[in-house]
This record gives C-alpha cells, structure tokens and sequence, in this order.
C-alpha cells in the first residue's frame, strides 16, 4: 500500500505527531529538571567512601592526601601542558577529581583537584574517620587519642586493630554524651532564656509606654521593677545551669591524626558526627542517609547555612504562603463578586479588566519596591506611630517582615484569584439563581447560599494558581522580610505566637544564599540542588493539598451537568 | 356524556394532528369566568426588549384556585408574560414594562413593592429542574430558611407536608439528607415544586414544568398539578395541546406578542372564536 505525502498530510497524522511531540519534550524537560536536582541532591547525603592515597605534587615531592570524591571532570592536556603540567604526549585530554579533604583548619580549604593518574595506593583503609565539626567543616583523620579535663584516657597508634575498636567505641559515647548536653544548652538558651529576653524587653515596652503617656507613678515603677527581679532572678538561676553544662560539655577531647602525620586536637563539644563510611554495611549505609535528609529537614542552618539544615526556611516559606492564602482569598473574591455581580457591565468595567489582567503581569520585583515604599515606609512607619511608640526609634512594622512579606504576595496575586472567581461566578447557570430569586431570596441570600457556595471550586483554583505563583517568588521577598538567618521562626511559646513583625527565611533565597553568597561555594553546590529539590517539593505539596480541597468542593457542589 | 358523544364526532370530523378532545378534562362541570373569584389582573401590559416590543397591550384576568394554561407558538411570549407575574424579568437587562398587574388589588410593578416579599406570593417552577446543590431537606427548607424560620420542628413539619405535597414524600423520606443533584428529572422536578410550595405562595407559576421530562413523569406532574390546584391558583406555559387540555381550566392563546384569545379550556378547543386560534390547535402551524 502507498500513501503518498499529500494524502499522509490529509489523514491528521503528521498533526498528531506535532501535537505529541510537543507533549513527549514537555514532560522530557520537566522529568529532566527533576530527576537533575533530585540525583544532585539527594546524592550529597549518601555516605561517599574516604580514599587515602600517595599524590606527586607538580614539584615531584610525595604526599599522603585523603579525602572523598565529590566530582569528576575532563582537562583537556593542552591547557594543563600550558600550565606546566607534564602529559604524556597522545593524550587528549586528562580526568580531574574533586577531593574533599576536609580539614579547613589545617590545608585553609576544603577541596582540591587532583588528577586522577598522579594519584597511587589508592586504599580505602576502614580506621579513616569523618567527623562533622560545628566550626571549620569536615575533619578526616585517623583517631589517636582521648582526653578527659586534659587527662589522656585511652591512646592507639592504628597498628592493633582491637584496640582502634575500643577506643573509636568509647569516643561514640562520649560524643553521645556531649550531644545530649549540646541539646539541653541549646533549650535553655533558645527556649527558655529566649522566653526571658522576650518578657524584659515587653517590660522596657510597657514602662516606655507609661512613661509617654504620663502614667508612669511610682506604683507602676515599684511594679515593673518587681517583675524585672523576678526575671532577672530566673535568668540567674539558668545561666548558672549554663556555666554548669558549658563545664559539663568541654569535658573530652579527641587527638586525632590527619594524611600527612600532623596531629590535631578537637574538644568533643564541636563535633555533631562522627562516623567511619568505609567500615560502614549497606544497611547502615542506608540508615546514615535517611538519618542525614531527616537532619537537613529539621535542623537549623550551621556555618553560614553551607551545613545543618533548612528548616526554618521551609517554615518561613509555608508559614508565608498560608498568610498570603487568607489574606489574597477574601480580597479576590470580594473585588470578583463586585466586578461580576454588582457593577454594571460597561466600559468602566471593561476597563478595571483590563487593568486587572496586566497587573499579572507586572514583574515581580516591581511589587518589592511598592511593597517597600508603600507599606514598610509610609504604612509601617504610621502604624510604629500610632500603636508602637514606646518601641521608637526602633521600628516594629516600619521595616521589612513576615506581615509585608505576605501583603505584597498577596497583592502580586490578586488577579489571579480574581480572574478565576469570575470565571467560575459566569459559569453557575442562570437557572439556580433564578430558582433561588424565585423563592423570594435577595440577590445578596442567593449569592451566599447558592453561587458563592457552587463557584468555591472555581475560588480554590484562583488561590491553587496564586499559591504556585507566590511560593516560588523571591525577587520582592528580598525587599520586604526575607533574610539569610533569622534567629528565631516567627511562630513560637511567647505571647503573642505569631510575630507577624519579625524577618523569617525563605527557600527561594536560601538557594540563592547558599549558592551565590556563600564563602565555600564547593560545599554549598549540593545543598543548592537539594534545597531546590526541597522547594519543589514544598509548593507541590502546598498545591496538592489546594487541589484535594477543590475536589472536595467540586464533589459535594457538583453543578448541574447540562 | 353528551360532551363525550360531541367529542367522537368532532374529531372524527376533523382528522388532524390537533387535539384530540378526549383529553379534555372529563366530566367536569362548565367553567364560566363570570363565576371566578379573580387572582391577578393584567390591565394594558406592554413589555419591551430595547426598542423591540414582546408584549402588546395584554389584558386578562387569572381566576383563583383554577388552572390556566398559556399556549401558543415558540417565540409567542407566553413566558414573558408569565415571568411578569413574579417580576422575573427585572433581572433581564434593557427589559421594560407598562402597565399593570394587580394582585389583590395593588399593582405589584408599583415602586414601593418589595420584590422578594412578592416572590413568595408568587412562586415559579421552570423548565428545567434546577434543584439547589444542598440535601433534599435542605432544598426545601430554603424559602423557609430565607424567611428567616430556624425552629426545627416547624422545618421538618414543613418540609414533609410540601413533599408530600408534590407527591415525593414515599420516594425520598429514607434519604432526605442526601445530595437533591442524585434524583432522576422527574423527581427533581417535583423537589422544585415542592420547595416552591413549601413557602405557601398564593400564586404558582409553571414554566414549561414537563418539557424536560419523560412521559411517566410528566404524568406525574400533570396529576400533581390537579392536586394543587385546590390550594393554589396556578398558571402554565405549555407548548403541549394536549397537555394544556388535559390539565388546564381555563386556556390563553398568544401569538407574535398578542393575546388572541382567552376563554374556559373546552369552549377554546371546542368552538375557537379566533380563526388563528383554530388554525394554531388544529395544527396548521406552530
């Protein structure tokens, strides 16, 4: 059978492969993206193995490096003969690795290249350990010694294998020891002293407000200093129970060697892991890793947020969006049910449309700089006026925050929401109304009884549509209330819970943070892919949980399907 | 009897797809409108749309617990005049009316008159069932609702006596609390009358109630409609003849506008006084 080009073309075939084409690079581009910074980052938590290895150095000399392998790249051999680099002639190109070392404290960075043939004895030799340290990153190294208060407790030199185990067992404990005294001085210092500082400066509040209003006699005085001893006295009682747990946690020391025979001693108080990846089973492997996503999803950032975790970020990016949610959904909705219901169709209308329509399209950080000018410095510095003046001059909302933040979002994302009521107020068919007018409703009962109840579905789309919009939004975060570290999450135990007033963080500009701003750009790159990763998943699951809501909606508010 | 003999012969007579006059309400006594107390009257009606004109200067009374029917073709304004008794055009931009209709002796187009007071005296059902997206209970319970009723007992009480009312009661008492949207058309369309009942209106308005429907239900409805007519006065758009015929008192013929005749059912099957409308029942057109 022959079918010739004209004919072809008239059946619709190459139509529907253009079509489909187009569908199969679509959803090629979106798996790639995803599956990119997925195997990024998420491969950055696995427990790599530790090489140890003899280097020649471009000078000829010797040396002992360990370390992991972080990446791998191709030097083409005419620019490394151009820098010096003796290749044996017919090779095009040669493979350089990134090794992270570790131990900034003693090369000054991190991570090196290495070309792979000037490496030899590459061994994985299992008494290698890796210890995550609170300050100067990675440490590699072999365990040589213990110290108790300066006293040498135990000591190996790495030939007698058994004795390692002893030793590596008795450090597990002892930094299990010292983990647990970190966390209970973290509690005391965030929570409870963090409560104290929040109640003294409520109280400087109130007696400058007293004082500007004239009312500050010596009854309230007498009070207000009561209070502050009482406080003060509680804030004694806990700093004493810190020197004490300071004392407690400075107790051990580890003496460890590092490739290249220099010693090292680290107070076990720095240290947050301490592990051997080249001794450890798959199935250790494994629990290492989740134990590693759990940590980057709940812990707070360390060391200019290039280690630790994201949590306060993800907090700060729901938290926003949950606020930007209510507040856009009533203001949306309100100007659509006008814009539909109430105004008089015209070219006034028409017009307001229109204007609607491109303010979607107004960049976003246009709406940063509104946000800034409009309601931080003419809005926010009012309000300081009027309701906190006992604060000035420091301001409350006259500066950037949680509350404008989500203002701004909101305002960016109005139309959306608008648009989308509209169209689902135009869909409800004139006939229920009619049917409700007819019972001898108002047309205001019939709106909330009957089309606002059946056009909700219609509503959740708007705010499914403004949501996707604004969490992914960072330009005018950046003007109004995102910052690198906040100090503390903006919803906590002190009255009164929310502090809409106070900066919080945000994943769009920690990915920005972390991958642009950091010193140490070699170990921030994973954490950028999987704190995009993180963020991708965020508004997925903000949008599904939107989505769930609507189908909710649609089954129980099923229009009349004719 | 006699009446039953002139039939035979009549449409024997005349064998076309008219109205057969078997389907006349049988065995009735002679309705006369000198003897009617009168619902609604329509004095000097105009009702335009923009500058085209959809009502011409209608005059007609619509007698109290009776049946009258408005037949014609498509386009005749037929609806446009029922949607006049409640007011339902004023919801249709650049409509306008002239003249008058008076219920119970006040004009209800007189400016001080609530509209929604006046749509609970006069109730509508449409043509197609548009039950509210709530429960059974709660679509009938919404006029009352509305009224501001909020006592339970008087709920429930309402709510099964307009049931049962429209005949529903047996169907649906086991699932009131159900979605109205899960129910056939018919039953739909029966829920609406009954929530239209439930707010005792005087008048009902029946817009083309079973045009939507299958004949066992529009069945149903047309022996509901003879039930109601006792506490209601009501008034049908149908462009069924037969339907008009079987269910109606009293019919009103119109045609581009004007009402060309208006009379007791049998006489205007009967003995038309209007050549159109002869020619309209006998089927010549429309």
């Amino acid at each position: 059978m022959k079918l010739s080009v004209s004919e072809w073309f008239k059946s619709g075939a190459p139509w529907v492969w253009l079509t489909g084409a187009a569908v199969a690079i679509n959803v090629i581009m979106v798996v790639g993206l995803l599956l990119l910074i997925a195997v990024r980052g998420l491969g950055h938590f696995w427990p790599h193995p530790i090489i140890e290895a003899s280097y020649f150095e471009r000078d000829g000399s010797r040396q002992i490096i360990a370390g992991e392998i972080a990446d791998s790249a191709e030097a083409p051999a005419e620019q490394l003969r151009g820098a010096g680099i003796e290749v044996a002639d017919g090779v095009d190109s040669v493979t350089r690795l990134l090794l992270k070392v570790g131990n900034r404290d003693v090369y000054g960075s991190d991570f090196r290249w290495v070309l792979e043939d000037k490496l030899a004895d590459i061994q994985h030799p299992g008494q290698l350990f890796v210890a995550e340290r609170r300050e100067w990153g990675n440490f590699y190294g072999y365990l040589r010694e213990l110290k108790q208060g300066g006293v040498l407790v135990g000591q190996v030199d790495g030939r007698d294998e058994r004795a390692y185990e002893r030793l590596w067992a008795d450090l597990e404990q002892r930094i299990e020891r010292a983990l647990d005294i970190h966390a209970q001085i973290a509690r005391i210092e965030k929570h409870d002293i963090g409560a104290i500082n929040y109640d003294i400066e409520r109280l400087r509040l109130r007696e400058r407000a007293l004082q500007l209003k004239d009312e500050l006699d010596a009854a309230a005085q007498a009070d207000i200093a009561a209070e502050r001893d009482q406080l003060a006295a509680d804030y004694k009682v806990l700093e004493n129970r810190l020197v004490e747990l300071y004392g407690l946690i400075s107790r051990d020391a580890l003496v460890a060697e590092v490739a290249g025979g220099r010693t090292l001693e680290i107070p076990l108080k720095n240290i947050v892991h301490a592990y051997r990846p080249n001794t450890m089973s798959l199935l250790e492997k494994i629990g290492f890793y989740f134990g590693k996503i759990w940590e980057f999803m709940t812990d707070e950032p360390r060391e200019a947020n290039t280690e630790g975790g994201v949590f306060p970020a993800i907090f700060g990016t729901v938290l926003m969006v949950i606020l930007m949610s209510i507040l856009v959904t009533p203001f949306g909705v309100v100007a659509a049910v006008y814009l539909r219901e109430y105004a008089k169709q015209g070219p006034l209308t028409r017009l307001i449309r229109i204007a609607v329509n491109n303010l979607a399209g107004v960049p976003s950080i246009v709406y940063g700089v509104f946000g800034l000018g409009f309601f931080i410095y003419f809005l926010g510095s009012n309000i300081d006026q009027l309701f906190f003046p006992e604060a000035l001059p420091a301001p409350t909302f006259g500066t950037p925050g949680l509350m404008w933040a989500s203002i701004t979002l909101a305002l960016l994302t109005v139309p959306v929401v608008i648009v989308a009521t509209e169209e689902g107020l135009a869909r409800i068919p004139r006939s229920v109304r009619e049917g409700s007018l007819a019972l001898g409703a108002t047309k205001a009962e019939t709106l909330w009884k009957v089309v606002l109840p059946m056009a909700s579905p219609a509503m959740m789309t708007g705010v499914i549509l403004a949501i996707a919009r604004a969490a992914g939004e960072v330009a005018p975060l950046m003007l109004v209330g995102v910052v690198k570290l906040a100090p503390s999450l903006p919803l906590d135990g002190n009255y009164p819970f929310l502090h809409l007033d106070q900066k919080f963080m945000h994943l769009g500009f920690h990915i920005y943070d972390v991958g642009f701003q950091s010193p140490n750009v070699e170990a921030a790159r994973p954490l950028v892919y999987a704190t995009a990763l993180l963020l991708v998943a965020v508004i997925a699951l903000l949008n599904l949980s939107a989505v769930a809501i609507r189908n909710r909606l649609r089954e129980k508010y099923k229009a009349l399907e004719h | 009897m006699t009446l039953v003999a002139s039939d035979t012969e009549n449409s024997s007579a005349k064998p076309t797809q008219g109205v057969s006059l078997n389907a006349l309400p049988q065995g009735q006594e002679k309705r006369d409108m000198a003897n009617e107390t009168i619902a609604l009257q329509v004095r000097d009606l105009d009702l335009y749309y923009g500058d085209k004109r959809a009502l011409n200067k209608i005059n007609m009374d619509i007698p109290q617990n009776r049946v009258t029917a408005f037949i014609g073709p498509s386009g005749c304004g037929k609806s446009t005049l029922l949607r006049c008794f409640n007011r339902m055009n004023d919801l249709v931009d650049g409509c306008r009316i002239e003249g008058k209709i008076l219920l119970d002796d006040n004009n209800i187009y007189d400016r001080n008159v609530e509209v929604a007071d006046l749509r609970r005296r006069v109730g509508m059902v449409f043509q197609k069932p548009n039950p509210f997206p709530k429960s059974i209970y709660e679509n009938v319970a919404y006029g009352l609702r509305i009224q501001g009723v909020k006592k339970k007992r008087v709920l429930d009480e309402t709510v099964e006596w307009a049931l049962r009312s429209a005949a529903l009661w047996d169907e649906v008492k086991d699932r009131l609390h159900e979605s109205a949207l899960g129910m056939s058309g018919g039953q739909q369309q029966r829920l609406v009358i009954a929530r239209t009942v439930a707010v005792k209106p005087e008048v009902l308005l029946l817009d083309e109630p079973a045009s939507a429907l299958d004949p066992i239900s529009t069945l149903k409805i047309e022996e509901l409609i003879h039930e109601l007519k006792n506490d209601f006065t009501i008034v049908i758009v149908t462009h069924n003849m037969q339907q008009a015929a079987r269910v109606s008192d009293y019919t009103a013929f119109m045609y581009m506008g004007d009402l060309i005749e208006h009379g007791a059912t049998d006489t205007l099957f009967t003995t038309p006084s209007k050549k159109q409308t002869e020619d309209y029942i006998t089927g010549r057109y429309g």
